[in-house]
């Protein structure tokens, strides 16, 4: 897939040159790469929220450009959960209103809702932060929340761009930790940005982006590498 | 999303910025109660006029200068108290010609004063007019022919001048010129305010030298049926005629009358809705501004609601409830203002406002419309906000 920006004054930004890559039921994968090589590009693009200049995005076997709004909604909705650097929780609802929010596009029932949020809060250990809102807790309370909601759905995949960049270590650890355990105990294929060299060694796979192209993949034997 | 679910986040978001919403509604708060209000007063005034009119008692003839149509220019009168008589001969009938000759003065008994109109009638007004008389007697044909200086008082005149003492018998003083009270009128209603119980009736002749004046203003004819009256009219602007050549003069019935006055209504109360539309208007634009600023503060929230599954539409529909709560929230609030301001305007102020069933009915209808309407194109720009954008923005 290629991503380019076009810019007033008839500039191009080639953010994302060409990168090919699958990833697989259960991956545990870790992107990095300097700052501005396409990383978080390439990440709204697998998470369908962007679509390519050009390439192709098969999810299940199904060509994202050919779905509509809704198909695409729908896609994120069910298979996609997504955890973002700055944890993007809204500051008005309690966690379990936030964790639930997946839920509310899909129609699920109120009471349902709710039950399954408190499931995915106490899974991620926050049983007891049930009703706090989200400027009462910590920054690593706050990502683990995040976290409840990516896995509340029940995704397939997993899209974490830099998890732990605005957390101390110990919480970071935490997250890292938790997300660990989604992968190996639900089998949910987790795609992680860091610029944590110990983050990234943990991940049995991982791919380094530089100046839009991907410089490396450990899980080359599965995919093709494909420059230019 | 189901409905319930998009009110209740809407709801939330209304709440979160209390005083922001409050003053958004502000425009529809006014608009919509000026709205119920000018409605209420215009019907008010309306059913005031008829109820009025009718009293003036059936098949009644007014007979006056000019002509009686919306935008046609006053006319000095020329008529004058001989005009009883050739109407009389007209009809047929001298007992059904009543007049008048009006003039507002300053009414004294020892040191209490009253400043009032002065009606110049002749005895016939008790007959063609409903307006019976509770004590003493009316003025009669030799008051009048004898140019007698006597008066009949409605009850407030009676009050103001004489407080608990009897005026029968007894002095007033008219423009400096003194009367003798020889009778009380019963009670009627007032008129936009004007108290008709604070008319005092003089003989026409007593009048026209008190104002210094030769004219009538107007003849009241009463016709003896319903069927008889196009005749009467046809006779009696054919006797103006011959007498005032090239002179133009109405002859016109209450239902003529109420026709006209409804039309005068029917246009001011027109203007009034305009003018309070516009507000409502002036409120729906706000309503539109603010949403806008609302879907720029929470571009984030719209990004990540996306991300989460959210289709353009459910963002759309989240937005547009928002506004459409907004600005009937607002309504409903503008009604309950409107209407009570109503109520507390009959009950304290001459205003005659009423109350009809379809204006709060209506400004409801108009303010939920109005959020649709200004709400659209903020909640279109909300749903087709580029997700990765929209999560971008700090
Ligand atoms: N909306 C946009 N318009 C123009 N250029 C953009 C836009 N979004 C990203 N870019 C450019 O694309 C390139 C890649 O951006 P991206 O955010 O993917 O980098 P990254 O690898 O995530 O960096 P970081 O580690 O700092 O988050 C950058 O040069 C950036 O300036
Ligand atoms: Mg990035």
């Amino acid at each position: 897939m290629t991503r380019s920006y076009d810019l007033e004054g008839g500039l191009v930004v080639d953010a994302l040159r060409g990168a090919s890559l699958r990833i697989d039921r259960g991956e545990y994968v870790a992107i990095v790469g300097p700052s501005g090589s396409g990383k978080s590009t390439l990440m709204h693009l697998l998470g369908c929220l962007d679509r390519p200049t050009s390439g192709q995005l098969l999810i299940a076997d199904r060509d994202v450009s050919t779905l509509d709004d809704t198909e695409l909604a729908q896609l994120r909705n069910e298979t996609i959960g997504f955890v973002f650097q700055s944890f993007q929780l809204l500051p008005r609802i309690t966690a379990t209103a936030n964790v639930a929010m997946p839920l509310v596009y899909r129609g699920t029932n109120r009471s349902e809702r709710n039950d399954r949020a408190r499931a995915a809060l106490e899974a991620v250990g926050l049983g007891h932060r049930l009703d706090h809102r989200p400027t009462q807790l910590s920054g690593g309370e706050q990502q683990r929340v995040a976290i409840a909601r990516a896995l509340v759905s029940e995704p397939t995949l997993v899209l974490a761009d830099e998890p732990t960049g605005n957390l101390d270590t110990a919480s970071g650890t935490e997250v890292m930790h938790i997300l660990e355990q989604l992968n190996a105990e639900h089998s949910v294929a987790v795609v992680l940005v860091t610029h944590d060299n110990d983050v990234a060694s943990r991940a049995r796979r991982r791919i380094r982006l530089r100046d839009g192209v991907i410089e490396s993949d450990d899980g080359a034997h599965l995919s093709a590498v494909n420059t230019s | 999303m189901r409905l319930a679910e998009a009110l209740r986040v809407a709801f939330d978001a209304l709440r979160a910025n209390r005083l922001r919403s409050i003053l958004t509604m502000l425009g529809v708060i006014i608009g919509v109660a000026a709205v119920v209000i000018l409605v209420a007063i215009g019907s008010g005034a309306k059913a005031e006029v008829e109820k009025q009119v009718q009293g003036l008692g059936s098949n009644l003839i007014l007979v006056v200068p000019g002509s009686l149509e919306i935008g046609s220019t006053p006319t000095a009168s020329r008529l004058e108290l001989s005009d009883v008589e050739v109407l009389g001969r007209a009809v047929g009938n001298p007992n059904a010609v009543a007049t008048t000759v009006q003039s507002s003065e300053s009414v004294r008994v020892g040191d209490r004063s009253v400043f009032t109109t002065i009606n110049g009638t002749n005895e016939t007004v008790v007959n063609v007019f409903d307006r019976p008389i509770a004590r003493g007697r009316y003025i009669s044909a030799s008051d009048v022919d004898t140019r007698r200086r006597v008066a009949v008082l409605g009850s407030t005149a009676a009050r103001k001048l004489f407080g608990d003492v009897d005026p029968i018998g007894r002095q007033v003083t008219i423009a400096g010129v003194r009367f003798r009270v020889i009778g009380l009128f019963t009670d009627v209603g007032s008129t936009f305010g004007v108290d008709r119980n604070a008319e005092i009736h003089v003989p026409v002749t007593s009048a026209q030298r008190l104002f210094g004046v030769e004219r009538i203003d107007a003849l009241a004819v009463k016709a003896p049926t319903i069927e008889s009256i196009p005749d009467i009219q046809r006779r009696i602007l054919a006797a103006l005629a011959e007498k005032y050549p090239g002179d133009k003069f109405s002859a016109v019935t209450q239902t003529q009358i109420l026709g006209t006055i409804g039309q005068i209504l029917g246009l001011l109360t027109l203007v009034l809705s305009a003018i309070a539309a516009i507000s409502l208007l002036v409120g729906g634009v706000g309503v539109s501004n603010i949403m806008l600023v609302s879907v720029r503060e929470r571009t984030k929230e719209i990004g990540l609601r996306k991300a989460l599954g959210a289709r353009q539409k459910d963002i759309l529909l989240q937005f547009l409830i928002e506004a459409v709560l907004l600005t009937s929230i607002g309504g409903l609030i503008g009604i309950a203002l409107g209407v009570g301001a109503s109520v507390l305007a009959a009950a304290v102020s001459p205003l005659p406002a009423q109350i009809s069933w379809w204006s709060p009915l209506l400004a409801f209808g108009v303010s939920a419309g109005v959020g649709i309407f200004f709400g659209v194109a903020p909640a279109r720009r909300a749903g087709r906000l580029d997700p990765v954008v929209a999560l971008r923005t700090e």
